[in-house]
């Protein structure tokens, strides 16, 4: 096992360039995340190449941190990697100051994953997909099921327990994904384009959701999105990709107050992240 | 619902006496090589009063079952293996596939004169004749579980058990069950095609020493208890199917 080199090595700053100087934000102590030098080339199911290129950065405790880039970045792929589904081609990822091997995954990681599909067991019902996390560390029964009904809850799917996933709407299919990657508490939540499938309303009341899970519960949150909006809504940080293979183009803090509500967008401030956004991704394409 | 899938059956089965009767009455075949459904009914009758047709049946069908347990039994296994791991499968295809162009009948003879004229030859025949379709349906379905909800449990540090128990079991149960469902029928054949080559028992047997004396509508009825046995296991499948695979 591995111990990890802390990301304090002098980093030549023309690597980062705008970058690096944005990284102000991130919170006292150690990373929870850190990623040195990844590399990744891999063909993914249909044959293409998806990509990353010397990536940098690290991640702290309780940050709300989304990615940004052109389709192609490399985005899905950096989630892999941090959940440790993937191997790095070079470079290395870790997790509390420990490179994501196969053998630290098992004892250490606590990750919650959601998917851009719901990924549900269509042969287990809507509880029964909630409950698969906690089935899986043998939680108690009673416990797990009292669990299961407060997630449940949570996300508004009140009646629908027994139902199969063929029988839900593809927003409800995916409040049951976000339900199970909540299930066993996870430290880490990383989010792949989760609200992707949901029309515009679900996905802000979603989105208000997860801040408020996220605040409640102390997590840190990684997540994967195409709405500038939703990502300054949402966002201590954000990582913005260039396309093919995927560097860091911007790593920008976003400094709006919390608790923050829809009348936000509306603000200068917010307008003005929001240009910056646009402008780091227009220059990639 | 019920009802009326019975008057189908009645209809059907009405339909199969008919062009029986008339191919009989209209037919070029002289009388006693064609029984009508009368004599093979009465001939049904005298063999099941006198014991024989059961003692005949029960051989079949315990040969059958065996044949078929052991068959998927090993083919699961042997399944499971393959879809696990790519090498092992590029080492065996070639003999697994070559396996299958062997007719049964052509090494049936050599099963029974290794192994004897007894049960155990006939449920080797049943399980050679199983395994195939169950195997490739065991490989199939193992590997019908989406790459997605293989990431999933991967993401949740499942086991290696609990990923077969709880993703790949219940994702390739459909397909499993489609290979069963055709390894119960072949079964049926494998056991007579075993009888045939040597028995002093068995639904083969019978037709075979049936059709040595000319007792035509005794073949008939041999042959109509093996084609409900085959059915019997196909509907008992099926019905597993319907109850075990939920969506």
């Amino acid at each position: 096992m591995t111990t990890c080199q802390p990301n304090d090595e002098p980093q030549p700053a023309a690597d980062l360039g705008a970058a690096a100087s944005n990284t102000a934000s991130a919170g006292a102590g150690s990373p929870l995340l850190a990623v040195h030098h990844l590399s990744a080339v891999f063909a993914n199911e249909t044959g293409g190449l998806y990509a990353l290129a010397d990536l940098s950065f690290e991640i702290y405790p309780q940050q709300f941190v989304c990615v940004l880039g052109p389709s192609g970045s490399g985005k899905s792929t950096l989630l892999r990697l941090l959940a440790g589904l993937l191997k790095p081609t070079q470079g290395d990822v870790c997790y509390e100051g420990e490179v994501i091997d196969q053998r630290l995954a098992a004892a250490r990681r606590n990750v919650g994953f959601v998917f851009q599909k719901a990924n549900l067991m269509p042969w287990r019902t809507v509880s029964e997909n909630i409950l698969l996390p906690l089935e899986l560390q043998k939680v108690p029964r009673d416990l797990a099921q009292s669990k299961v009904a407060e997630l449940i809850q949570l996300v508004g799917l009140r009646g629908f327990e027994k139902a199969r996933p063929r029988e839900l709407s593809g927003g409800m299919a995916q409040r049951v994904a976000i339900a199970r990657a909540l299930a066993h508490d996870p430290d880490l939540l990383l989010l792949d384009e989760p609200f992707g499938s949901l029309d515009a309303l679900t996905r802000e009341r979603m989105g208000a959701e997860l801040l408020r899970i996220w605040q409640a519960r102390q997590k840190t949150v990684v997540m994967v999105t195409h709405s500038i909006a939703e990502a300054l809504f949402l966002a201590d940080r954000v990582l913005v990709l260039t396309s093919r293979p995927g560097r860091l183009r911007l790593d920008l803090t976003v400094d709006l107050p919390r608790p923050r509500h829809e009348d936000m967008r509306y603000t200068p401030q917010f307008g003005g992240l929001a240009r910056q956004i646009r402008s780091a991704i227009e220059r990639i394409e | 619902m019920l009802k009326q899938r019975f008057f189908f059956l009645l209809i059907s089965l009405g339909l199969a006496l008919a062009v029986w009767w008339a191919v009989r009455e209209f037919g070029y075949l002289p009388r006693f090589m064609l029984p009508s459904p009368l004599d093979v009914w009465q001939r049904f009758w005298t063999a099941f009063r006198d014991g024989s047709l059961l003692r005949h049946s029960l051989v079949t069908l315990s040969e059958v079952l065996a044949g078929l347990a052991a068959g998927a039994s090993a083919a699961m296994l042997l399944g499971y293996s393959l879809a696990k791991s790519p090498a092992l499968e590029k080492v065996l295809t070639p003999y697994i596939i070559a396996s299958q162009s062997i007719p049964v009948v052509a090494i049936a003879p050599l099963l029974v004169i290794w192994f004897g004229p007894g049960w155990v030859s006939k449920v080797m025949i049943c399980s050679l004749i199983v395994f195939f379709p169950v195997l490739i349906n065991t490989v199939v379905g193992m590997r019908s579980a989406p790459a997605e909800l293989r990431e999933l449990m991967r993401s949740l540090q499942a086991s290696r058990w609990q990923t077969f128990w709880l993703l790949e079991a219940p994702a390739g149960l459909p397909v499993f069950l489609g290979g069963l469902r055709i390894g119960a029928t072949l079964s049926v054949i494998g056991a007579v095609v075993g009888e045939f080559v040597g028995a002093d028992s068995g639904l083969g047997y019978l037709v075979n020493a049936a059709r040595g004396i000319y007792d035509i509508p005794l073949v008939f009825v041999a042959v109509m208890v093996l084609i409900l046995m085959a059915m019997a296991l196909y509907g008992f499948v099926a019905w597993v199917e319907s109850v075990a695979v939920k969506h």
